[in-house]
């Protein structure tokens, strides 16, 4: 994928912290502490280019992708749109922001309105965004939508539940693509979908991508999917992005402990690997977020633990002998998938 | 209906001794689903037998049947809508869908036990986890509660739960989706059954987790040398397990053989598509092959081979005539008029 990658990033993220207040009473509410969901991360996302997140559930990946979308507002940090920060944007300013930024869900089930016809939730952007769409053109934008993600225009007056699941998320494809933005948040577009139907929703983003140079943030569990569409790939772990790099880095090259147990985990379509794939076997669950474990927030689960973990936060830095970031004291680059596996 | 599968012990005459003969045979299985919207023929001759101390994967998509096929084996279809209309189930020989349910009661549980996906809605919440772990005890065994607790807290060790006597008391809410999972585990395991079928067992969990319970399940069956029956979409998970793969299609088994034939050559075009589809790595940057439309509705299954509308291989036989899974060499077998030339890759895609 060649991405034509500009020097100015589309999206740079800044600190990005997210807390949900636990509050404790019910007439004098007090907060008793918070949920860290996302507590600082940064990344640059440019133009044409795919940015993948992985991360077990409860990382805080989706809500990134809520905060990007400012349907959260964040604790704390910057997001800077071509320069501009709307992490505090609002009203007139943000709504001609907000256009840019769309955002494909997870569950085509829920995330469309079943008494709305399919050329009502797609045109719905319009109704909101009137400058994007004459009046009278409405009609035809919404009908090319269609057209452009594969269903058939003729469709447009029918309900989402006459509809698959793959064709329902191409529908929710369509409502996200509808005010011609310049970035998609897919929050796991494609792990409702069965492999077969999955494939097609995969080619479509790539299709789009090339064709409107849409840049994605594309957050998913499912590590090989990330692998295929994205050019660089962030791993979050409780809040944090623990290790990123370009596709190749992340997969091939892992450094932090936590990277190369998740890709590990995850089992090979292959059974002539079975018995040997280098499995590391993480013990226990992943720790709430609520009370993060201090310093390092793998140290409870890595085989690698020493004093230092406990004590410090290691930063997010290239160290030395790696090409790419990595937040692990001990960062060393450890292979763990065959990357010779047979074609 | 694939008459060459038929095995010939048609009496209900437990077979003792042996000790290699099936534990499971499951044959030309048929369930429907009546609703208003018409008859859904959810399983459709579904045939297929389980070894002693083996995994069987079926493999389908959603809506193929494979839910369907394990809900009969175990006899917990909803009844109405869901039928089974014809076959027999039989475990060591004895046709235990011909059982009243009085006696069935007696082989579900304790010879044949299930683990269902969604460990949180299959855990009543009102209950402690001992209680319900303890329950099959009480009312398979008849043991006092007290000895019900103690069996109970030696199973959640067994599954590997940390501080089992401190968890006894626990509710399913303060455990995490892993360590439900293992209390559904040690709940099918508490009586020792000869067969477990595992219906999406991980499904729901996260990767690091999802490798911690299949070892686990790996490691108890080695233990006890129970048959697995483990029912998935997931193609990654099933190379890593299983013995011997069923694909299932639209109700119907297309596809069997051994885990390694089936990844290495396959021998129906859906199961060849579907390996295809998967994105690897050496297909970064390029389109992913994929299946053209979609699994058909049940209620109005194709003509013919129910994959013929998607199949890139289909010819004007494949929607006349239904293919029989026919024994195709190097004991596997295959429901597609083209197995032959499907094997040696000699087809053209239209």
């Amino acid at each position: 994928m060649e991405a034509s990658r500009s020097d100015e990033p589309v999206l740079e993220v800044r600190g990005l912290v997210k807390h949900f207040p636990l509050t404790k009473g019910i007439v004098f509410k007090r907060q008793v502490g918070a949920v860290r969901a996302v507590d600082g991360i940064d990344f640059k996302l440019y133009k044409g280019e795919t940015l993948g997140i992985v991360g077990e559930s409860g990382c805080g990946k989706s809500t990134t992708g809520r905060l990007l979308m400012r349907l959260d507002d964040p604790t704390e940090g910057q997001i800077f749109f071509h320069g501009e920060d709307i992490a505090k944007l609002s009203g007139k300013a943000f709504k001609a922001v907000r256009r840019n930024i769309q955002i494909v869900l997870q569950d085509p089930y829920s995330s469309l309105n079943p008494r709305m016809t399919v050329g009502d939730i797609v045109g719905e952007p319009f109704q909101i965004h009137k400058e994007v769409a004459p009046k009278g053109s409405r009609l035809k934008q919404v009908q090319e939508l269609l057209e452009v993600v594969g269903l058939n225009p003729e469709h447009i007056n029918r309900y989402p539940h006459q509809f698959s699941g793959g064709q329902r998320q191409r529908i929710g494809i369509a409502r996200g693509l509808a005010l011609r933005p310049e970035i998609i948040v897919c929050d796991e577009p494609v792990s409702a979908l069965d492999v077969s139907v999955q494939a097609q929703v995969i080619n479509l983003f790539e299709k789009l991508q090339n064709e409107f140079g849409l840049a994605y943030i594309f957050i998913a569990h499912d590590l090989s999917v990330v692998r295929h569409i994205s050019d660089r790939v962030s791993v979050m772990y409780l809040g944090k992005i623990v290790e990123t790099g370009d596709e190749a880095q992340i997969y091939e090259r892992p450094s932090h402990p936590y990277t190369q147990a998740l890709l590990s985990a995850v089992p090979v379509p292959d059974p002539t690997l079975r018995g040997h794939r280098d499995q590391i076997m993480l013990q226990g669950d992943v720790p709430s977020p609520a009370n993060p474990p201090s310093g390092c927030r793998f140290r409870t689960r890595c085989w690698k633990v020493q004093d230092i973990c406990a004590v410090e936060e290691p930063e997010l830095i290239v160290r030395k002998g790696l090409d790419h970031p990595s937040a692990c004291h001990f960062a060393e680059i450890r292979s763990v998938i065959d990357t010779q596996v047979a074609t | 209906m694939s008459q060459d599968t038929i095995n010939t012990t048609a009496d209900n005459r437990p077979h003792d001794g042996d000790p290699n003969a099936p534990v499971l045979e499951v044959e030309n299985l048929h369930v429907e689903f009546r609703t208003r919207d018409g008859v859904a023929k959810a399983v459709t001759g579904v045939t297929f037998d389980l070894l002693p101390g083996e995994t069987l994967a079926i493999l389908g998509e959603s809506g193929s049947g494979k839910s369907v096929t394990a809900q009969a084996i175990m006899g917990i279809l909803d009844t109405p809508p869901g039928f089974v209309t014809q076959g027999s189930v039989r475990f060591r020989g004895v046709d235990i869908q011909a059982l009243p349910e009085k006696e069935r009661r007696r082989y579900r549980g304790e010879k044949i036990a299930m683990i269902f996906q969604d460990a949180l809605s299959s855990l009543n919440p009102v209950y402690s986890v001992g209680y319900q772990i303890g329950e099959m005890f009480r009312v398979h065994r008849g043991a006092s509660r007290a000895d019900a607790k103690t069996k109970a807290i030696e199973l959640m060790d067994r599954v590997h739960i940390p501080a089992a006597r401190q968890r006894v008391n626990d509710y399913p809410h303060q455990f995490s989706g892993g360590m439900r999972q293992r209390i559904m585990i040690a709940i099918a395991l508490s009586l020792d059954p000869d067969i477990i079928i595992a219906d999406e067992p991980t499904t729901a969990l996260d990767v690091t987790v999802q490798a911690q319970v299949m070892q686990l399940l790996a490691d108890l069956q080695a233990e006890s040398k129970m048959g697995l029956i483990l029912i998935t979409h997931d193609l990654g998970v099933v190379a890593d397990v299983a013995d011997k793969i069923s694909v299932m299609y639209a109700g119907r088994l297309i596809e069997q053989a051994r885990s390694l034939d089936l990844y290495s050559n396959p021998a129906h075009p859906y199961t060849e598509r579907l390996l295809a589809a998967i994105p690897r790595v050496d297909m970064k940057g390029q389109e992913l092959y994929t299946i053209k439309g979609i699994p058909p509705n049940l209620t109005d299954i194709p003509a013919g081979c129910a994959f013929h509308p998607r199949c890139p291989y289909a010819q004007s036989i494949c929607s006349e005539k239904t293919p029989p899974l026919e024994v195709v060499p190097g004991d596997r077998r295959s429901a597609c008029h083209f197995w032959k030339e499907v094997l040696d890759g000699s087809l053209q895609i239209r």
